[in-house]
């Protein structure tokens, strides 16, 4: 195997940073290797990690960091294992995963709409998932297996509408960024009323489930999720390098040979159906598919999707939210979703506003 | 045969007809121009051309086979295109977007392979670029970034290369760099190069093979010096004009009546 490493040097402006591509090479296999994005990864990921097991091994019943990873691993007494495996580990499951499917699904609608503004909470994803759930709470009062399937159906159908209604010899941003947003107020109107018919015990169900909480979520939630990010996760990355190309124009990319209308039709069912799904879990939280993927640009400082990154900032910021959630308090704990807008729109702030002092953005 | 032709295509956006049985045969390893006033279908046919436009009747045929039919990145192997308008992602470097050029010939297991590596360094040096690989293409003037775009193309390695008004833009030294880039590149390794332009004194000065349009119909193609004609411009463009030798290359050059000739009714200056 032979490896080479392509410095791009520091333009002559400032900042702008040195990126170095390592490109693996093995017979007729080559693989490209952005060293600072791959180093972000990797500390997203510990991150993540070290926030799951700081979330597990604290609350009421407090667990040494050792002993957490040993009950992980099936080892531990019996009252660790039971704690850890039966009712913090699923939570913490189901935050990474919620948090990674809503970092992902962000980064391709803002690739695709080339917009930061083009998130699936801005389009009115997460409201008609709300609208789903709602319908079988407030209408059928349904069970919380029906509520997940009400919110997925929801999420469909209004990636549907929206699809259909932005549609024009293709899907173009700022087309899909308009549409979206009065899909999103339509769509939160609905929300509204449906609120506004609710009896009392149907209404507290409702409010609950709308501030966007892991609470008591268990293996019954992280099973379906991890089945459909195995599936999704892999579809979306293998069209990733056809997405980057799109970032040039329609007709660059189709003349490079990229299927620009498959390509967007299938991003965007896939990251409908994970929006869909992680709303379905862990309700409406905010702010995590927005913010996740413009931190993840930033973090690596290179242009493009950044698929992979947005999905670890994602997972990162869930846990981390969930963690100062249930914490940071004292008794008092929040839900997931307010924790998320807070950490997540000051951090973009700060960012944006630095940005801004160096000359950029 | 040709390798790339149109054959009795019906363009339309919609329910707009642009041209109506448009056939057109691109001469192998020619530099051929299409010419005519704005809005005749000239862009459009390159569209259909390079399989961005599907016709709405009749076929466009690449190596005896329908564009439509054939893989993409096979297509995109054998047939390039640089559009008129083209917006480099923020923060790309020069080297960055040449190497896209190379995406039809990779894959998820060959990323970026030697072969990649060299042909764009071969790219970037062809075009003049070579010491520009680790600036930005926003940093660029509209002269350096078109030579870019056009290394990017040549990266893509296709022996078919469309271009859509590459001149659009571009102050008159930097057209005619341009336009002497690409009759290199055409006479270099065989290339077939077909593009649009706007500038008639340009295209038959470089062409070596004209097809004018007008409405949607070829009023003519042929060598630039047995079709451009008075009558021909005149037909074509509805401007009365004198066609002279270029006094550089011998090639026909265009040169409009005064106001005043052209306000008299029969043509008197043409020699």
């Amino acid at each position: 195997m032979t490896s080479t490493t392509t410095p791009v040097r520091r333009a002559a402006r400032t900042g702008r940073t040195v990126r170095r591509v390592r490109v693996l090479r093995a017979g007729g296999l080559s693989l490209r290797v952005d060293l600072r994005a791959a180093a972000v990864v990797v500390l997203l990921l510990l991150a993540a990690l070290a926030a799951g097991v700081l979330l597990i091994g604290t609350g009421d019943f407090p667990i040494p960091a050792g002993d957490v990873l040993r009950a992980v691993a099936g080892g531990g007494n019996r009252g660790q294992q039971f704690v850890v495996r039966e009712l913090r580990l699923p939570r913490v499951l189901v935050g990474l995963l919620v948090g990674a499917c809503l970092g992902l699904g962000g980064a391709v609608f803002q690739a695709v709409s080339r917009n930061p503004l083009g998130s699936p909470d801005v389009l009115g994803l997460s409201q008609g998932a709300t609208a789903g759930a709602l319908v079988v709470i407030v209408v059928f009062s349904g069970s919380a297996a029906a509520v997940t399937l009400g919110a997925l159906a929801g999420g469909l159908v209004t990636g549907l509408a929206l699809h259909l209604l932005a549609w024009r010899q293709g899907v173009h941003g700022y087309r899909l960024v308009l549409v979206g947003i009065g899909v999103s107020a339509v769509v939160t109107a609905v929300d509204g009323y449906l609120v506004t018919q609710a009896d009392f015990v149907d209404a507290a169900r409702a409010v609950v489930w709308m501030t966007g909480s892991l609470n008591g979520r268990d293996w019954t939630q992280v099973r379906p999720l991890l089945v459909l990010c195995a599936v999704l996760v892999p579809v979306v990355l293998a069209h990733g390098p056809g997405l980057r190309m799109t970032e040039m124009g329609d007709d660059v990319s189709h003349a490079l040979g990229v299927r620009v209308e498959r390509t967007r039709l299938v991003l965007m069912a896939s990251a409908v159906l994970l929006t869909s799904a992680a709303t379905a879990a862990a309700g409406p939280v905010g702010f995590v598919a927005l913010t996740a993927p413009q931190l993840a640009r930033r973090l690596t400082r290179s242009p493009g999707p950044n698929l992979v990154p947005s999905l670890c900032t994602g997972a990162a910021l869930l846990v981390t939210a969930d963690w100062v959630s249930q914490r940071a308090f004292g008794a008092d704990q929040l839900p997931v979703g307010v924790v998320t807008g807070v950490l997540g729109g000051v951090h973009l702030l700060r960012l944006l506003v630095t940005e801004r002092r160096a000359g950029r953005a | 045969m040709n390798r790339l032709s149109a054959d009795d295509v019906t363009l339309a956006y919609d329910r707009r007809v642009i041209a109506e049985q448009l056939s057109v045969e691109i001469p192998d390893h020619s530099f051929t121009v299409i010419v005519g006033p704005n809005a005749c279908g000239k862009s459009t046919l390159l569209r259909a051309l390079s399989r961005m436009l599907r016709p709405s009747r009749g076929r466009v045929l690449l190596d005896g086979r329908v564009i439509q039919s054939m893989p993409a990145k096979q297509v995109a192997r054998t047939l390039g295109l640089l559009p008129q308008s083209s917006v480099a992602p923020d923060g790309i470097t020069v080297g960055d977007l040449v190497g896209r050029g190379r995406h039809p010939h990779q894959g998820i297991l060959r990323q970026w392979s030697a072969e990649d590596e060299r042909v764009v360094r071969a790219s970037m040096a062809r075009t003049g670029v070579a010491e520009l690989s680790d600036r930005y293409v926003d940093e660029l003037s509209g002269g350096q970034r078109q030579r870019v775009w056009l290394a990017m193309a040549l990266a893509q390695q296709t022996p078919l290369l469309l271009l859509d008004e590459p001149t659009t833009y571009l102050d008159i030294q930097h057209q005619i760099d341009v336009l002497d880039l690409c009759a290199e590149l055409h006479e270099e390794q065989g290339r077939t190069l077909v593009a649009v332009l706007h500038d008639l004194n340009h295209a038959a000065r470089y062409a070596t093979h004209l097809v004018a349009l007008k409405a949607g119909k070829v009023v003519a193609s042929g060598a630039p010096g047995d079709i451009v004609t008075a009558e021909l411009v005149e037909e074509v463009f509805g401007l009365r004009c004198q066609v002279v030798d270029d006094p550089e290359t011998g090639t026909p050059l265009v040169v409009p009546a005064a106001r005043r000739a052209r306000a008299r009714v029969p043509a008197e200056g043409a020699s």
